[in-house]
């Protein structure tokens, strides 16, 4: 009976929708108050829906009810509460549904929190969600239905993946998906702009907070995924170049140009086309990587079970969604005019090229994601196309932006002088090359020129950043005169900064023992010993494990920690699963995997040094954390009540 | 309108071309990305002695497949693309097309028998592997998937993922046509 409520939910979401997606606009063409006024409300009902929708299947899930043929295939009576519920989303079927639960959400945002845009742009935008959202639906009721009843029902279900029984894949995908989902307001932001044909300096204020919030998302649903293929996949690893996180990144590297693109489209009034076509960009890139994921093209870790029927139909709602709105952005965008002109030295160079260098990165993650599929495609072979590429191509690219980023945010609009900024910046500059060089050395005894030239980088980041910031204080009203988002662009950029000297120092320095190892002895690496004492066999709720016993002492024979780590193997799927030790630090991380058992008592044993790990999530949480106080500055929310009487934004003086 | 505002979209309807051909050949057979190169095709099947699932005192194994090109299909009650390619199987059997023997992958006797009972049983016979073990001789990584064995025995095609009457058409009836008029 609730399987049916859900999906009699869905059925009404998608009616819903296509009212909203139609009657506003008729609404703004038609000049009828009535109809536009409805976009609102209909964007409610619909958010109550899909919540319907929603709990009716996690009530499945919670239930055990192995008639509805998604639960049998990703549950079982066996597993714990928790990833009942989050098992909601370990399939094709459910996590559609929680990315339609999400845009719903979005749009119900939009219409809460935009009480001070003018209706008729408000209804746009929610008429664009909406057409995004009949999508979503008719492609999950015709192809992926959740609650689809399996006849027999099964006797018990097939267990969740033991892989996704974990605390990173009940926050992973939602976090990711709010920030995919939310790409979709400055994509519906930008076709409402084309539609209208006004595209000024107020489009862009509107859409930047909501395009930092979604930005922020992405970056922390990324980070936790990262962190969660390190603890979890027990290789120590924490990127892996697969299509499906390449298909995070790209959205992800489009959405950091779009952020800062928006920038200048408000405070200069000038790179409008650019940022229009961003935004159409970074919302398609997320929908490409729903078909590259699901239509079963390309195979990766992540692989949902394919069907080339889905393939089809996402491909005829990408040609609607993208290309109309790349045929829309061709038929508008040549009418709009640039009004802000700069010189060569200026910030807007800076942003321009930085926001080359992401497009062109992204880019390359592109070709190199499809490279393998059109070689097999076309009989050519069958390659993989690994870290080797992505490395060789990306490292170049960000070794300018990051020498951009030091000094480019700093830089007046307009015109600035490169004898003043060179006088300025050369003691930063001078600071990073030698910190560079001393800083690996004096800690590792080392330098490779990769390593001197992230940890230089870095320092030029943060130098540059703690430069300016020291300018501000002193021209403006000591601390308290500098605006959040100025707190948030430089903790942000910190925050890579962190990023960089994580990702240098622990793809240089790690160092890792492949041994086998029986309880009573011991290893020395890295300066510490790893005992390994014993090993338990254990019951868990749905899995059967060998629990070992390690102790790390320094070498002064203090002890360092007691790890634990486990080799599990579940039930229902006979799968084997490694669950790593890991002794975390901000300076090191030591981790402790078990492999397979070699007899006698001996295991295979991974053990892994990984110096400055941690920063790499840091800088992740550092640049989130600066993207949400830059959301949060207290212009957008006074933005927004000068916004209806200025259609063109104030041209903005050198203020952050 | 100018050109230059034509580029995206071109670049994109490039890309979606490539998706469409990519699809279509998927839908044909043509293209799997599953498919990985067996270091098996064309050598001879790894020989297994499995209980019948239906007569657990009966053995099923490589020497039933000597003598006739024959259909060796990996299918389990808990997969769920089985059931897809079932009704499918049926129609082969019906049409006594190829003999099909089945390999009962990780699954509950008492599951598959039910799973048989009501969906019916295309199967001349099911192996019942309950510990996968066959499966990893053969190379099995995802259920289903189907082997094609020819006279002498030698796995000569194997094809991942569900079977459908296109792919049926284009990759499976012309192989066995050709194998049965080859001497063994």
């Amino acid at each position: 009976m609730v399987p049916e409520l859900g999906h009699f939910a869905l059925i009404l979401a998608l009616c819903v929708a296509i009212v909203q997606a139609t009657v506003p606009l008729a609404g703004t063409v038609w000049r009828v108050p009535g109809w536009i006024a409805l976009a609102r409300p209909a964007a409610s009902a619909q958010m109550l829906f899909l919540v319907l929708a929603f709990g009716a299947l996690v009530w499945s899930f919670i239930a055990n009810d192995f008639s509805v043929a998604y639960v049998a295939q990703n549950s079982n009576s066996a597993l714990p509460l928790e990833y009942r519920i989050s098992a909601v989303w370990g399939g094709h079927e459910g996590s559609l549904l929680l990315w339609g639960l999400i845009l719903g959400g979005w749009t119900f945002a939009v219409a809460m929190f935009s009480r001070r845009l003018p209706d008729d742009m408000v209804a746009r935008v929610i008429a664009v969600m909406g057409l995004i959202s009949i999508g979503f639906l008719l492609f999950m009721l015709l192809t992926s239905n959740p609650f689809d009843r399996l006849v027999p029902p099964a006797p018990d279900g097939r267990d969740l993946n033991p892989l996704l029984q974990d605390f990173g894949l009940i926050v992973h995908p939602p976090m990711l998906y709010m920030g995919y989902v939310g790409f979709s307001v400055a994509f519906a932001f930008a076709i409402a702009a084309l539609i209208e044909g006004r595209l000024d300096a107020t489009w862009a204020r509107w859409s930047r907070p909501w395009t930092i919030v979604a930005w922020v998302f992405m970056t922390f649903g990324i980070a936790l995924g990262s962190w969660w293929a390190y603890y979890e996949l027990g290789w120590g690893g924490w990127w892996f170049w697969d299509p499906v996180e390449n298909a995070s990144f790209m959205p992800w590297l489009i959405g950091t140009a779009l952020i800062h693109s928006l920038a200048v489209s408000e405070k200069r009034n000038t790179f409008k086309n650019w940022t229009v076509l961003l935004a159409i960009f970074a919302f398609s890139l997320s929908l490409l990587g729903t078909f590259l994921v699901r239509s079963g093209v390309l195979t990766s870790v992540h692989a949902f079970a394919s069907d080339p029927a889905r393939g089809i139909f996402i491909l005829a709602f990408l040609l609607l969604v993208i290309g109309g709105s790349l045929a829309l952005f061709a038929w508008r965008a040549p009418a709009v005019k640039s009004t802000g002109h700069f010189q060569l030295v200026a910030r807007e160079t800076a942003m321009l090229s930085g926001n080359v260098l992401l497009v062109v990165a992204m880019g390359a993650v592109l070709l190199g994601t499809l490279y393998p599929l059109i070689l097999d495609a076309f009989a050519l072979g069958k390659i993989s196309v690994g870290p080797p590429y992505f490395n060789a191509v990306f490292v170049p690219l960000m070794a300018p932006l990051l020498l951009i980023l030091g000094v480019g945010p700093h830089m007046r609009w307009k015109q600035d002088d490169a004898a003043t900024l060179l006088r300025r910046y050369r003691f930063v500059l001078l600071v990073s090359v030698v910190a560079g060089i001393l800083l690996p050395l004096v800690a590792y005894g080392t330098v490779t020129p990769g390593v001197g030239l992230g940890v230089a980088l870095a320092c030029w980041v943060v130098g540059g950043s703690v430069v300016d910031l020291g300018r501000r204080v002193r021209t403006s009203r000591g601390l308290r005169g500098v605006p959040r988002s100025y707190w948030g662009m430089t903790t942000a950029h910190a925050g890579l900064a962190v990023v960089v000297v994580g990702v240098t120092l622990t793809s240089a320095y790690s160092t890792e023992s492949d041994v086998r190892m029986a309880p009573g002895e011991s290893l020395e690496m890295a300066g510490y010993t790893f005992h390994f004492d014993s090993v338990d066999q254990v019951a868990g709720p749905n899995y059967d494990a060998s629990f070992g016993h390690f102790r790390i002492t320094a070498a002064d024979g203090s002890q360092v920690a007691r790890l634990n780590p486990e080799k599990r193997i579940y039930r229902v799927q006979t799968m084997p699963m490694t669950e790593a030790g890991i002794d975390g630090g901000l300076f090191r991380d030591l981790f402790i995997a078990m492999g397979e058992p070699l007899g006698d008592g001996a295991w295979a044993v991974r053990i892994y040094h990984k110096p400055f790990i941690a920063w790499l999530w840091l800088g992740a949480i550092l640049m989130g954390c600066g993207g949400l106080l830059a959301a949060s500055d207290r212009r957008y929310r006074l933005a927004v009540k000068s916004a209806q009487a200025a259609t063109v934004g104030p041209v903005a003086t050198a203020e952050s | 309108m100018k050109a230059r505002f034509l580029i995206p979209l071109g670049l994109f309807l490039a890309l979606a071309g490539l998706f469409w051909f990519v699809l279509n050949q998927m839908n044909r057979g043509d293209y799997n990305p599953r498919e990985l190169p067996s270091a098996l095709i064309d050598k001879p099947a790894p020989t297994f002695s499995l209980p019948n699932l239906h007569q657990p005192d009966q053995t099923i194994g490589t020497p039933n497949f000597l003598g006739q090109v024959s259909l060796f299909n990996v299918w389990a009650s808990w997969c769920v693309s089985c059931r897809v390619e079932h009704p499918f199987f049926m129609e082969l059997a019906r049409r006594n097309e190829v003999p099909i023997y089945g390999l009962n992958y990780k699954d509950e006797r008492a599951d598959a028998l039910r799973w048989l009972d009501q969906l019916g049983n295309p199967y001349v016979a099911s192996a019942f592997d309950f510990e996968g073990r066959v499966g990893i001789d053969w190379g099995v990584y995802g259920v289903p998937e189907t082997f094609v064995v020819d006279k002498a025995g030698k796995i000569r095609m194997r094809f991942p993922g569900p079977v459908t009457e296109a792919i049926w058409n284009r990759k499976f009836a012309p192989l066995i046509a050709q194998l049965r008029s080859e001497q063994g």
